[in-house]
């Protein structure tokens, strides 16, 4: 019998991705899950075990940074889920309309905001949203509606609402394409026969193409959820690293970064850091077991 | 990054070419990025033509962000040979964690009071890691084309600048008064720190404070936030979303007759502003009263203790300690005060104008700087958005006070 030989070249195929990504990301990841696990005291590390984590849970001042800082972040997210998602969704299907002209113009006027860097984003909805300079006053004035208008990222109750909607404002292309790309491979024969028995229009949307379409805004939703828990930039670059006004724009990964970096005269506490980047990541991971085998392995698919 | 990339190259060649020549470059690590011409135009050809043989390039970072900064690049061992200092724990951190090295041996060590050295001190004051480089004063700045305009009197007392505000809104040429509360910490800097010590007398109530024999619930500690509570209705149209910047420009392009201010803004003001400017001290409540000013220790510089460049950087520290030093800094940064003994005829009228206020009142210097912001919650980030509280009337002053003092009380045993 011959034995098996070993096929080296699978291992020198993964070898570098697979080196890459453990230096780079693996390590890292379980390095600062270890981390979290000690604290400094007299410039020596000490192994303290789920201390940090019970100070971040229990000890009411750093409880009720890390309660604020989840209930906005589901906040954050939800304004993705029930503004871009549905607009995204929307959106593609006018795209896919056949007689839509100028379809290939308004895909890259809607997809290039995506594009941009955070910074810029950041900086420039600040400019226009700002009360001194910015054009949105000006703009409500000429329309006569000035009294609508409020210093929105300075205020409490809409700070946070308002950076959501910028941030769905940016990244409502990636919804768009996914769900538009999801369009286009339903084959025309399908429609066809519906509107054959007499299923036209709104009712070919609600009943032909968002069943078939259903996977891919599961997977958009779940990239949202993910990217929604790790948001961090936009917050930063427009209200800074204290996430005013009063903390109400605080998410966890500003909060994980004050805390691990940080701010002003507060001096960083990598092991505290460490500990709220281990709560992110625990609950990204739960929210995608639950997507994964609680929603993904219960969608209906059906064979094209 | 074309710096940093510039600055690496540098480093390479310098030490590539040390075995040849006693050559050094020395890198400064600092948030003081809007000084970065004056550095390169005068600061450091004057040291480089004094000194030849060893090249200094300055690196800043933007403020906010320049402590994570600088501790991660320290961590890394990536950090430049002479760090700029924050003033109190900040750097005693560093020092503790052997990343300054002690300088009481530097001889020019003895050009300096011991309160301009408390800031870079340990407790016991065994130990200095950073030499002081300049403090800054707290005050009012006005246009004084605006006050001529509409007849106003520099205000001395708390009644008069608010009857010079009122003055100000029913005119409604000017903004009364250019703050907003986006940012934060101009609240609490140039509102609260500034206004505070009339209320709780400088040094007196600060280092009671620190005992713990007052506290901040006490009414002098109190009573500023009522008198911030006041200021809002002064504030621009939408002050809540006015960023830091946006105050300085409203203020330089004319449109704000007063601008809160701490003396770092001069250089940046004189060029920018094209109307005369004057200063005025924070308003005493009744005419008559001992001033009190908060003049703080705010910059200083050290060692990095990884530096492959000992020498050179002692030979530039003992530079910066020299009264050569103090004089070319405080005339080309006005409103840098230089912290040296010997005195510093300054050009500038505004500085001139602030540092005047030295004679006149008494100095102290942050309320939350010393001991105070070493544990968690900490009392100047607090102090940040306690302030803003107050400005929008979100809270009331006595509410701010208990908050504040229950967090301080968390973990600092005097108050406990």
């Amino acid at each position: 019998m011959q034995t098996r030989r070993i096929r080296w070249h699978i291992a020198v195929f993964l070898a570098p991705a697979v080196l890459v990504y453990t230096a780079v990301m693996i390590f890292p990841l379980f390095n600062t899950l270890r981390l979290a696990l000690f604290t400094e005291v007299d410039q020596t590390r000490i192994y303290v075990g789920l201390q940090n984590f019970r100070t971040l849970f229990f000890d009411p001042i750093w409880s009720e940074q890390f309660w604020n800082a989840l209930g906005n972040n589901f906040w954050f997210f939800l304004i993705h889920m029930l503004v871009q998602n549905p607009i995204g969704v929307a959106l593609a299907a006018l795209l896919s309309h056949p007689r839509l002209r100028f379809a290939a113009l308004y895909r890259s006027a809607i997809f290039i905001p995506t594009i941009l860097s955070f910074v810029i984003v950041g900086f420039a909805w600040k400019l226009i949203l700002s009360p001194l300079w910015g054009i949105a006053p000006s703009m409500l004035d000429a329309v006569g509606l000035k009294s609508l208008f409020a210093p929105w990222l300075g205020k409490e109750e809409y700070a946070l609402t308002t950076l959501a909607l910028v941030s769905v404002w940016q990244f409502v292309g990636i919804p768009m394409m996914l769900i538009y790309a999801a369009l286009l491979s339903i084959p025309e024969e399908i429609l066809e026969a519906g509107e054959i028995d007499g299923i036209t229009g709104a009712s070919a949307f609600w009943k032909i193409k968002l069943p078939l379409i259903l996977p891919s805004i599961g997977i958009i939703s779940i990239l949202t959820f993910v990217g929604n828990f790790n948001a961090f930039d936009l917050i930063y670059v427009s209200q800074g690293a204290l996430a005013g006004p009063d903390f109400s724009t605080d998410i966890l990964g500003t909060f994980m970064y004050r805390t691990f970096f940080g701010f002003q005269l507060q001096l960083g506490d990598p092991h505290m850091g460490s500990a709220i980047a281990g709560a992110m990541f625990a609950i990204i991971l739960v929210g995608v077991c639950i997507y994964l085998f609680g929603i993904q392995t219960r969608m209906r698919r059906y064979q094209l | 990054m074309k710096r940093k990339v510039l600055s690496l190259a540098l480093m390479g060649t310098a030490l590539a070419t040390s075995a040849y020549a006693q050559e050094a470059t020395l890198t400064i690590e600092s948030w003081r990025n809007d000084d970065l011409a004056l550095w390169q135009e005068k600061i450091i050809p004057a040291f480089e033509a004094a000194n030849p043989g060893i090249k200094v390039v300055f690196s800043p970072s933007a403020p906010a962000e320049y402590n994570a900064v600088l501790n991660s690049k320290l961590e890394a061992g990536s950090a430049g040979d002479l760090i700029t200092c924050r003033p109190f724990d900040a750097s005693l951190a560093l020092y503790e964690a052997g990343h300054l090295t002690d300088l009481s041996d530097l001889e020019a060590m003895g050009n300096f009071s011991d309160v301009a050295k408390s800031a870079w001190q340990t407790d016991d004051a065994s130990a200095s890691f950073c030499v002081p480089m300049a403090s800054v004063i707290h005050g009012f700045i006005y246009n004084k084309d605006a006050f001529n305009e509409l007849g106003i009197e520099v205000p001395t007392t708390e009644a008069e600048f608010f009857a010079a505000l009122d003055k100000i809104k029913e005119d409604g040429t000017y903004i009364p008064m250019a703050m907003g509360t986006n940012d934060q910490w101009e609240a609490a800097t140039m509102g609260y720190n500034n206004i505070g010590p009339n209320y709780w007398k400088g040094e007196e109530g600060r280092l009671a404070l620190i005992k713990g024999e007052q506290k901040l619930t006490d009414p002098q500690w109190i009573a500023p936030y009522a008198t911030l509570a006041k200021w809002g209705a002064y504030l621009g149209d939408g002050y809540e979303a006015q960023t830091y910047p946006d105050s300085q420009n409203l203020f330089t392009l004319g449109r704000a007759a007063i601008y809160p201010a701490g003396s770092w803004e001069i250089a940046g003001f004189n060029t920018q502003a094209d109307f005369e400017m004057g200063a005025f001290k924070p308003p005493v409540q009744n005419a008559g009263d001992t001033c009190y000013i908060s003049d703080h220790t705010d910059i200083g510089i050290g060692m990095n203790a990884a530096s492959e460049n000992q020498e050179a950087a002692r030979t530039f520290l003992s530079w910066v300690a020299s009264p050569e030093f103090a004089s070319i800094f405080g005339n080309a940064v006005p409103g840098f005060f230089p912290l040296s003994n010997t005195p510093v005829e300054l050009e500038d009228p505004l500085a001139k104008e602030i540092v005047g206020w030295r004679d006149e009142c008494e100095s102290t210097i942050r309320s939350t700087y010393q001991i105070l912001s070493r544990g968690t919650p900490n009392l100047e980030n607090e102090t940040w958005g306690a302030s803003v509280a107050a400005i929008k009337g979100t809270e009331s002053p006595e509410a701010l006070g208990q908050q504040l003092q229950d967090g301080l009380a968390t973990w600092y045993a005097p108050h406990q």
